[in-house]
């Protein structure tokens, strides 16, 4: 307490004594244990999940985050429709990255009917992937700065994310969920002229990207804000099943395009950043400097892709070309097949992964020979992401779950399923 | 897969090499806690990047006696590889010890197998349902859960003219 030249044995009387209110005022609050219901759909928890908080005072005591508003029995969708039919259900898993969703769940299904696909697909799915990490950060990013109070860095990342929106657009005929894979290859070639225009998006992207690092990364509220919170060390995050940003950003350098080189991964130089620290200023760097990583296999791919058919010529698994449809009647016959009774995967189980822009995104698929998948498990990078916030969160203060939310980019799409 | 089957030859119940290259163990589930921990401890080994679990219902499968299979895959950053393991368990005990000590990422996973296919995780400090909500009747990913059926938790207004889910066969 402050020295006021008060007695300290007289017992001050409120109702006479002009001080007598400011032991009150100094003394540490009298709280009580509160309960916040934040969410469902708070403008701060990036999908729909509800936290139930326990504070005191300020400090979380307790979280318990509730998923499960946006379930829809993706599993069980899966299992009632084709192969192909499960491509759509896959891009709704995460939103803002549906062609890696949709191809790593092509991958998995050509790794157990053991088919090669074309290079040129190959190169192809690289380019949309990586288009895709792209706007999945750049949404990540935008929006970590916008909840810290910064709104020019969120236009920033949106100009640069409706220049690639329209790129993939041009590509696929959509914006956000693209259904563009198809088992065996892809649905439909570049067109004429896509690749310089997105040469040109890139360089613009490359001056937003910088006008928002020059913005944030120094940025005296931002950095106050997100260093320091939302810690994780490396070792609880390789408990919990950390992947991707998160995992890199408390140092492990654990990249599956590079531990398990995928595509045409390995024909790419790129560099993997790893944080340090594991809070969320790192996870912010770690995802600014694999924009530019990015950008760097995006110009690869694109001088180097080369010439050739994007889907395997096999009628059993691919849908034979239009006029061989309508002018014989082995096309015919093909097309009603894998249309009516969809591609006869050989019985069988695979687990197989691939590197989404929040980690790690494995499929488990099980066959039993017929037209539709068995089972068909996916191992959403966000699931354990969420599942580590109590132990982030628990003992700091409510201001801190705001960035620990935005950095570690759940998507409640894939987490609730 | 050799060094668990060196180390504990009473655990694992069979092995073999899917067509695609991935090698599994199926163990024993009383043994599953002490295979994991020889997986997540062993010097040589470290598989402690925790993946998933999910099981399968084997219902219409030829093969389907025990019913449940769950299944876990495991990571070893050291070694650059995964571990898949399978525990089968029956239709009327399906019961499997918790690695929720072991891993803090089986957690969320063994609720949500759980919640799904009714699979109880003995020794789970927290074993609820995770993405549905408390008052649902049943597991809704066995396959003997109608893909129609529905439990609203509110009531739901009739919709007329709309095609519901997937399938062919109308409304139900």
């Amino acid at each position: 307490m402050a020295d006021h030249g008060k007695p300290e044995d007289h017992a001050p009387n409120p109702d006479t004594d002009a001080y007598a209110h400011e032991s009150e005022l100094e003394s540490h609050l009298q709280t009580k244990r509160m309960v916040i219901n934040m969410g469902p759909s708070h403008p701060a928890t990036h999908g729909t999940v509800r936290l139930k908080v326990e504070l005191e005072g300020e400090t979380i005591v307790k979280i318990d985050p509730e998923i499960g508003f946006l379930h829809r029995g993706f599993q069980k969708s899966c299992e009632n429709v084709t192969w192909t039919q499960c491509l759509p259900y896959t891009d709704r898993l995460n939103y803002l990255s549906a062609m890696m969703n949709n191809f790593g769940f092509l991958n998995a299904v050509e790794k157990l009917i053991g088919l090669e696909i074309p290079e040129r697909a190959k190169y192809i799915r690289v380019i949309g992937s990586e288009i895709h990490r792209l706007t999945d950060h750049l949404t990540c990013v935008g929006a970590t700065g916008l909840e810290m109070g910064g709104f020019a860095p969120f236009l920033l990342a949106m100009e640069f994310r409706e220049l690639l929106h329209d790129r993939t657009a041009e590509l696929t005929g959509a914006r956000l969920t693209t259904s563009f894979g198809r088992v065996g290859g892809i649905n439909r070639d570049l067109p004429e002229g896509w690749a310089e225009k997105v040469r040109k998006s890139l360089d613009r992207g490359e001056e937003l990207i910088h006008e928002m690092d020059a913005l944030l990364t120094r940025n005296r509220i931002f950095v106050d804000r997100t260093k320091g919170t939302g810690v994780i060390n490396a070792e609880d995050a390789i408990d919990f099943g950390y992947t991707g940003p998160a995992l890199r950003a408390c140092g492990v350098d654990y990249d599956i395009r590079k531990a398990r080189p995928y595509w045409v991964y390995d024909r790419f130089q790129f560099d993997v950043p790893v944080g340090e620290h594991g809070d969320n200023y790192d996870r912010y760097l770690v995802r600014i400097e694999e924009m530019r990583q990015s950008i760097r296999i995006l110009r690869q791919a694109l001088d180097t892709i080369p010439a050739g058919p994007i889907i395997v010529d096999d009628w059993r698994i691919a849908l034979p070309p239009k006029p061989e449809v309508y002018g014989t009647i082995e096309g015919v016959m093909s097309h009603f097949k894998l249309v009516m009774e969809g591609i006869q995967v050989p019985p069988g189980e695979v687990y197989d992964s691939t590197e989404a822009s929040n980690g790690e995104l494995g499929w488990y698929i099980v066959s039993d020979g017929r037209g539709r998948p068995y089972k068909v498990h996916v191992r959403a990078p966000g699931f354990p992401v969420l599942a580590a916030v109590p132990h982030i969160i628990e003992g700091k203060m409510l201001a801190d779950l705001i960035p620990t939310f935005d950095t570690i980019n759940m998507i409640g799409g894939e987490v609730e399923q | 897969m050799d060094r668990v089957s060196a180390q504990l030859p009473e655990a694992v119940v069979e092995r073999y090499v899917d067509r695609t290259g991935g090698a599994w163990a199926v163990v024993h589930a009383d043994a599953l806690p002490k295979v994991a921990a020889f997986l997540k401890n062993d010097p040589e080994l470290e598989f402690k990047l925790f993946g998933s679990i999910d099981a399968v219902d084997r219902l219409h499968l030829a093969e389907n006696d025990p019913r449940f299979e769950v299944v876990y895959f495991l990571y070893s950053l050291k070694r650059g590889e995964h571990v898949r393991l399978k525990v089968r368990v029956s239709e009327n005990a399906p019961v499997v010890p918790t690695l929720s000590s072991l891993y803090r990422g089986a957690n969320w996973w063994e609720r949500l197998t759980y919640d799904f296919y009714g699979i109880r995780f003995e020794g789970h400090p927290d074993l609820r349902r995770i993405l549905l909500y408390e008052e649902f009747q049943g597991y809704p990913l066995r396959k003997d859960y109608a893909l129609r059926d529905r439990q609203p938790l509110i009531p739901e207004r009739p919709i007329k003219d709309i095609f519901r889910g997937p399938g062919t066969s109308g409304l139900s």
